[in-house]
């Protein structure tokens, strides 16, 4: 793969020299070259800017205003009250908390995880290539599946998750998962992780097969072993792949909804202990018809992205200008 | 740190010292590897046995080992989840959705992305600049406006209001522009001098060098369509139009609650898709890995 001219888009924009094109001499070689390059362009430009752009500057506005979903009364500019009233709402830090919460778990668990599965599957071993597959299986099924599926295996009596912790703690361990305000939150993570770990695990696996041999055989060489290898070249090899999978990562943990929305008796349950941003946008936008608080939701959940993104930039620019 | 003996298994063969201890660690090796193995298939096997079972016994067998073998078969399930659920419209939805948007997503997308990579035009890098920074937002930050929009237009409801605003996408546009950038330049050359317009080089030339660049933006493209929940859960009312994931969610508590039809449901919903995986698995990571590409 060709990574590294694809690492800077700012630089791979400007493209090799051509010779053949004739620079601007005849006109109507050159209009034909315009009226083909509208042709390729209007489509996707089009659909960019009515389903992409339009929109999410309409969220920037619509926050600010007191916009409803079909209804009759007139919309009037309310400035800064949404997000006033989002900031004061005790539901939406709840789910801001919860989001954190969710994040603070996944993004360690699920990055070490999936780094440990690439590194485990990286080895050139009869068998290797079965493990990869089933690793990855679990990110086929929709998270949908996933989320129903689990929900059944962590039932609290009947379920097979607790069936076998009893066994291994002789009857002790046995957490009322989705139907416990304390262990729902740890029941999405454990679906979560299930059904995403293996998407990062071929992510990683792409990263360390960029790594030179060359490297490992220096290593060796200097008389590392294999911790020393792991610590001095695996992990200065992947620096950019796992910024990038940690910032992959928090962002879906700012997104998640369909566990919360599929797996508690109700969206959100028991008591709000699941209840998350994006759960909070559906209800208050679709349910309650409040676009444009919904929008002001919409915008802190964007800045907060942007945030994540920029910082995952500074991590990954450092990383090249060492190179 | 046993987990991280890891390293090129090629030179350990060149290496007799290294290939000795690899053998040491290799029954270890295998034995974890194994134990995450089972634990990546259990829920799967739990789905497919319970799916074989009579209702009644998916939560009887649940916390034991009968719980992955379906003890006294039957088919029963599946007649009653497809006709419950109406099961094969739910499958036509989502198949004419996620056709519809890979499809013409591939088409708008790959020429966009030709046009940025191999035509001039002026402003052609301030657009392209400009794709590159649409990337960062999220669906979730467009949902609230969408569903504005889909209400003005009259498109709840509607195939269109799922497939149209998901064809154009920058980020699929982007990995096509990476792809054509790093294409030979000469055979367009030669397509050229034959006398061949933009148009047809790209349909003659260009798409069939570039099948791994479709592969990979295809798979990406179907597994983000096939399993989202959130905009049809707003865009849809009825079955008509609604696809499996949010049939999934509504069937799942239809009463009579039966975990049996559930897990039939859960299963017609990941053969189709296991299967596909299967038989393409080196597309679909190589789809998943090109997403690394983005930063």
């Amino acid at each position: 793969m060709s990574h590294t001219t694809l690492a800077s888009p700012a630089q791979g924009a400007e493209p090799p020299p051509t010779t053949a094109v004739p620079p601007r001499t005849t006109t109507k070689a050159s209009r034909r070259g315009r009226l083909a390059a509208a042709l390729f362009s209007a489509p996707a430009v089009l659909l960019l800017a009515l389903f992409l752009i339009f929109p999410f500057v309409s969220a920037v506005v619509l926050s600010l205003t007191n916009q409803r979903l079909s209804s009759p009364l007139p919309v009037e500019f309310t400035g800064l009250e949404n997000y006033q009233r989002i900031f004061t709402d005790p539901e939406f830090w709840r789910s801001f908390g919860n989001n954190t919460l969710f994040a603070v778990i996944v993004v360690p668990v699920q990055t070490a995880a999936a780094l440990a599965l690439a590194v485990l599957v990286n080895r050139r071993l009869p068998l290797r290539l079965f493990f990869r597959t089933v690793y990855f299986l679990p990110t086929v099924t929709v998270m949908a599946v996933a989320a129903v599926v689990w929900k059944v295996l962590l039932l609290p009596d009947s379920g097979l998750v607790n069936g076998v912790l009893g066994t291994l703690s002789f009857g002790h361990l046995q957490p009322g998962w989705l139907s416990s305000t304390s262990w729902a939150m740890p029941a999405i993570v454990l679906t979560s992780v299930w059904q995403g770990v293996g998407f990062q695990m071929v992510i990683f696996l792409a990263g360390l097969q960029a790594i030179p041999a060359s490297l490992y055989e220096a290593a060796r060489v200097d008389g590392a072993n294999a911790w020393q290898q792991f610590r001095h070249v695996t992990l200065p090899g992947l620096r950019n792949t796992l910024v990038f999978v940690i910032n992959v990562t928090a962002i879906f943990a700012f997104r998640l909804f369909d566990q919360v929305y599929m797996m508690p008796q109700f969206p959100g349950g028991p008591t709000d202990s699941t209840r998350t941003m994006m759960l909070q946008l559906l209800q208050t936008g679709y349910t309650r018809r409040m676009i444009g608080q919904a929008s002001a939701i919409a915008v802190v959940f964007f800045l907060f992205v942007l945030v994540v993104t920029l910082v995952q930039r500074r991590l990954g620019r450092e990383e090249r200008a060492v190179r | 740190m046993t987990l991280f003996t890891a390293s090129r298994g090629r030179s350990a063969t060149l290496h007799p010292e290294r290939s000795r201890r690899s053998t040491h660690n290799r029954p270890l090796h295998y034995l974890i590897c194994g134990l995450i193995a089972l634990v990546m298939l259990v829920p799967l096997a739990f789905m497919f046995a319970g799916a074989f079972k009579p209702n009644a016994d998916v939560l009887a067998d649940g916390d034991n080992w009968r719980a992955l073998i379906p003890l006294h078969p039957t088919l029963d399930n599946f007649s009653s989840a497809w006709e419950r659920s109406n099961f094969g419209r739910l499958l036509l939805n989502s198949l004419v959705v996620c056709g519809a948007t890979v499809g013409l997503g591939l088409i708008v997308n790959s020429m966009f992305g030709y046009a940025l990579a191999r035509l001039r035009w002026t402003g052609r890098n301030v657009v392209l600049a400009a794709v590159v920074a649409l990337i960062i937002i999220p669906f979730e930050a467009l949902a609230i406006p969408l569903l504005l929009m889909m209400t003005e237009l009259g498109w709840l409801d509607t195939y269109q209001a799922q497939i149209v605003p998901f064809i154009a996408n920058p980020f699929f546009i982007y990995l096509f522009y990476s792809f054509f950038l790093a294409l030979p330049r000469e055979l367009e050359e030669a397509a050229r001098v034959d006398g061949a317009g933009p148009l047809r080089t790209f349909r003659s030339v260009i798409v069939p060098l570039s099948k791994p660049a479709y592969a990979s933006v295809a798979i990406l493209s179907f597994l983000t369509t096939w399993g989202q929940l959130l905009w049809p859960v707003m865009a849809t009312r009825s079955e008509d139009v609604r696809p499996l994931p949010v049939g999934m969610a509504v069937f799942q508590t239809l009463p009579p609650l039966q975990w049996g039809d559930t897990m039939a449901f859960a299963t017609m919903m990941t053969v189709p898709t296991l299967v596909v995986f299967l038989i393409f698995q080196r597309a679909f990571v190589q789809g998943v890995a090109a997403q690394a590409v983005k930063e």
